[in-house]
């Protein structure tokens, strides 16, 4: 029987952190989305080896932290305006690839203006969407894209539609926008959602390079301390009630 | 038969106990240990070792990557 010090060697290694993740501890609660999702754009630029030419651009939540992690160029945006600054950079370093990386409440609430123009530009950007149904770092707050019925710090008896209108499925709405080239929904709750995730942002950050327009990637995530679950309960409740309004899968490809 | 027999390092101190990993497992290797790291999680470890397989699933869905994996075949 082989021990386990014996296998520990570098020639049988076949997964381990990649180097553009840094060695910080990561500030999200434990189980959160957000740090898969950190993880496989790290893995995707390691990949591509465009860690010198990528540029992201982090919004208003929890990833504003995001420069902490990922080990390339940053700028951080205004509220909602990370499309409208990925534009600029963009325009000025068409050899760089730019990306903005944005929650529900900035992307889909505040920056909808930012992010329809955007995209109806076809700016040669990727946006990764990331989707939990509520504001997460303000303290669970009812966002556009909270499931009716929902509770939320603000909708103590569930998201009522005559009061509180109806979710938002801004990813289905910006796959009719001729400037969008790719638009697609994953998760990662799982290892082939892992998979299946990783492999479309390895495909926007590619069809930024051949000017195809703009890629959108949203990933539904969880948001296991906003929605008062632990973290193996939300991925199930994120499976069992999310996934009916937002469908997995690729919306449009070009 | 050759056999794939895996191992895995866990970073203690990163690992926050989400216990993401330990649903994933396909084979029951892994479970949160009574021990806590310096945040006073507990950290991940395996319990089953010699169920393991070398995967990757833990890995794959680690939010805080602080998981490695080796994998060897033995005759």
């Amino acid at each position: 029987m082989m021990e386990i010090k014996d296998m520990i060697k570098p020639e049988n290694l076949v997964y381990e952190k990649t180097k553009v993740l840094t060695n910080n501890i990561m500030h999200y609660c434990p189980g959160c989305s957000h740090g898969t999702i950190h993880k496989l754009i790290a893995q995707v630029i390691d990949e591509m080896g465009i860690q010198d030419k990528t540029v992201g651009v982090s919004p208003v939540g929890c990833a504003v932290l995001a420069y902490n992690y990922i080990d390339i160029d940053w700028q951080q945006a205004a509220h909602g305006r990370a499309p409208a600054l990925a534009t600029g950079i963009k325009r000025l370093n068409p050899d760089k690839y730019v990306f903005t990386y944005q929650g529900d409440g900035d992307l889909a609430s505040i920056g909808t203006a930012e992010i329809m123009h955007a995209c109806s530009r076809g700016e040669n950007i990727v946006v990764i969407f990331v989707n939990n149904a509520i504001y997460g770092m303000t303290g669970g707050q009812m966002a556009p894209t909270t499931l009716v019925g929902q509770v939320t710090a603000t909708t103590p008896y569930g998201r009522n539609t005559e009061l509180n209108g109806h979710p938002l499925r801004i990813t289905e709405l910006l796959a009719q926008l001729k400037g969008t080239c790719y638009v697609t929904r994953q998760s990662v709750q799982n290892p082939a959602g892992v998979r299946k995730t990783k492999r479309a942002i390895q495909k926007a950050f590619e069809n930024s390079m051949m000017k195809k327009g703009l890629s959108f990637v949203e990933v539904v995530g969880t948001c296991n301390s906003g929605w008062k679950l632990t973290p193996t309960d939300a991925n199930k409740w994120m499976e069992e009630h999310m996934f009916p309004e937002y469908p997995l899968g690729d919306i449009k490809d070009e | 038969m050759a056999k794939i027999r895996g191992t895995i390092v866990v970073d203690t101190e990163c690992c926050k106990g989400c216990k993401v990993c330990v649903v994933t497992c396909p084979t029951k290797t892994i479970d949160l240990g009574h021990e806590v790291n310096s945040k006073g999680y507990n950290y991940m470890q395996m319990v089953n070792p010699e169920n393991c397989t070398g995967c990757t699933n833990c890995a794959a869905v680690c939010p805080d990557s602080c998981i490695t994996v080796y994998r060897v075949k033995v005759e």
